[in-house]
């Protein structure tokens, strides 16, 4: 599609993540067109996940993305258990959802920071990322790892979470519900801020529709959807979660970052729910890994498991005929519905607003690679690091006005 | 160490060649407040052109390899490479996929490996910390 010379990644910022490329046609500041081209991190997982047997591609599944590290493989273990029928023991299910939950406020806090960074708030970034170390302190506590988890076995989980540490938890979620007031004040009641993401990059209810969006980017649009509400899973049928939306959503970046705010209170209460009602118990339902193999090798049929991902809904699909390997599988990630909706977001707004709206619908490929300049009929081409010097213009230009 | 870590601040650049983001994120970690590498004078930069430290994730999948060459063949020399991550040092576990061109080091010359799956953010500065003392040398 763009004629530009294809420089790697492109510009690297503190909010980088994988490499996307972006044509972007402008007149003058609007942008009139745009498009993107994904594809540079495809690494084959899904066919290397048919060939090994799938308690191996728990793993391989965890590192499809390592910040939703945790609901990747939440999906492919529900497949897996619902082809084979396993029961999967009460406490077990409640010690998926905290995880789940405290990958949300991780995931959540580390887009919020990114977000400040494309409009060039880089003490907001500093700031968010030191809030959020507290999370990863309790994630590396009950999972043992800071990022890529380990916590999940076919038919349950692999280490418990003991009552001594509750206490650590509940004043991780108790911190989180006492800052939250004041992350609203630096995200949500900033003038700045406010001119910079009100009315920008906007997705109407019907165009989220069509295009399928899911997640946050769905709920800022006035979508009520969210699997946890609408297909429970795990445990989440005893727990009180309801789909957050902004009481008059508009669809643009403020409402998205409404959204993802508000989140952060709603996983530190559903922790505390769980804490609260999860009954001592056994954790996985079968303890000898050499059983748990040969049985797998029984497992015949189709499932899907579904989970809501900080992003969206996640989506695997998993077919096992009686082999080791399974014989199909198939993730979707929330971004690939997401990234549909950048072209309609991005028309009509003026360049330095590009950085903001690409980082709202928080993409697992969000680094701005390359963008290619229409101008009178010329190409020109920008790099990422010179479309965020636009964007840190411009908070500066709103700033002073 | 430390006496010749203040005389010139490290600038660092940071590729992501397919890995999983996790490694990404843990270097990101690694710059802000909590382990804050910024204070030895470890800086991000926004173009290998202006780099003394490649910072390489991932296992490096077939659409990023000639981009990889190109972002090396960029940063000016003295250079050192870090591999951060296993699968960036051994494809870890992408090591049976059809896609994958990697490990880094198979495409260019790599100088400190950082393992870890992600590593720990301390980690990741102690390899730049080693990266530091190997480009003292090499001037
Ligand atoms: S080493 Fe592990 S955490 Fe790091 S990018 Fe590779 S798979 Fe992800």
């Amino acid at each position: 599609m763009s004629k530009t010379v294809n420089i790697p990644i492109g510009p690297v910022h503190p909010a980088l993540k994988e490499p996307v490329r972006f044509t972007i046609e402008v007149e003058g500041e609007k942008v009139v067109g745009a498009d993107y081209e994904v594809g540079y991190v495809h690494r084959g997982i899904e066919w290397a996940g048919m060939r090994q047997n799938p308690i191996k591609t728990i793993h391989l599944s965890e590192r499809i993305c390592g910040i939703c590290a945790f609901c990747h493989p939440l999906c492919f273990v529900q497949a897996i258990e619902e082809i084979g029928d396993v029961e999967v023991p009460e406490r077990a299910e409640y010690i998926r959802v905290i995880t789940a939950e405290l990958e949300r406020i991780h995931s959540h806090m580390l887009w919020a920071g990114v977000a400040a960074h494309e409009i060039g708030f880089d003490s907001i970034l500093n700031l968010t990322w030191n809030i959020r170390e507290k999370v990863m302190d309790i994630v590396e506590y009950i999972t043992g790892n800071r990022v890529t988890y380990g916590m999940l076995q076919i038919g349950g989980v692999r280490r418990n979470i003991t009552e001594k540490q509750y206490p650590k938890i509940r004043e991780a979620t108790q911190y989180y519900r006492e800052l939250l007031d004041k992350i609203e004040d630096v995200f949500l009641r900033d003038p700045t801020i406010r001119m910079r993401s009100r009315d920008v990059g906007i997705l109407t209810k019907k165009r989220a529709l069509e295009l399928c969006a899911v997640g946050p980017t769905a709920r800022a649009s006035g979508v009520p959807k969210d699997v946890r509400q609408d297909f429970p899973y795990i445990a989440y049928p005893d727990l009180d979660v309801k789909a957050i939306m902004p009481e008059e959503p508009i669809g643009d970046v403020y409402d998205r970052i409404f959204v993802r705010i508000r989140e952060i209170g709603q996983s530190a209460d559903i922790i505390e729910q769980c804490l609260d009602q999860m009954e001592p118990g056994p954790i996985l339902a079968e303890q000898n890994v050499a059983k748990l193999l040969a049985d797998l090798q029984n497992f015949e049929g189709e499932a899907v498991g579904r989970a809501e991902a900080p992003r969206g809904e996640v989506f695997h699909y998993v077919r096992m005929n009686k082999n080791e390997a399974p014989l199909s599988w198939k993730a979707r990630a929330p971004t690939y519905n997401n990234v549909q909706t950048w072209p309609d977001m991005i028309v009509g707004e003026e360049l330095a607003d590009v950085p903001i709206i690409v980082a709202s619908i928080d993409p697992c490929v969000s680094c701005t690679d390359r963008v290619t300049l229409i101008k009178d009929g010329k190409e020109e081409i920008v790099t990422g690091e010179q479309l965020h010097k636009l964007s840190v213009l411009k908070t500066k230009r709103v700033m002073r006005r | 160490m430390i006496k010749n870590a203040f005389k010139r601040a490290l600038w660092v650049y940071h590729i992501n060649t397919g890995g999983c983001n996790g490694c990404d994120i843990e270097i990101i970690a690694a710059l802000t407040p909590r382990y804050d590498a910024e204070r030895f004078g470890i800086k991000l930069v926004g173009s290998p052109r202006h780099a003394d430290v490649l910072l390489v994730t991932g296992p490096v999948t077939a659409k990023m390899e000639d981009k990889l060459k190109r972002v090396y063949e960029q940063t000016p020399d003295p250079k050192v490479v870090i591999a951060v991550g296993n699968c960036g040092a051994s494809t870890g576990v992408f090591h049976n996929s059809y896609s994958i061109r990697g490990p880094i080091d198979k495409i260019i010359p790599v100088d400190v490996y950082v393992p870890g799956c992600p590593p720990r953010p301390e980690a990741i500065i102690h390899g730049i910390a080693k990266a530091w003392e190997k480009l003292e040398g090499k001037k």
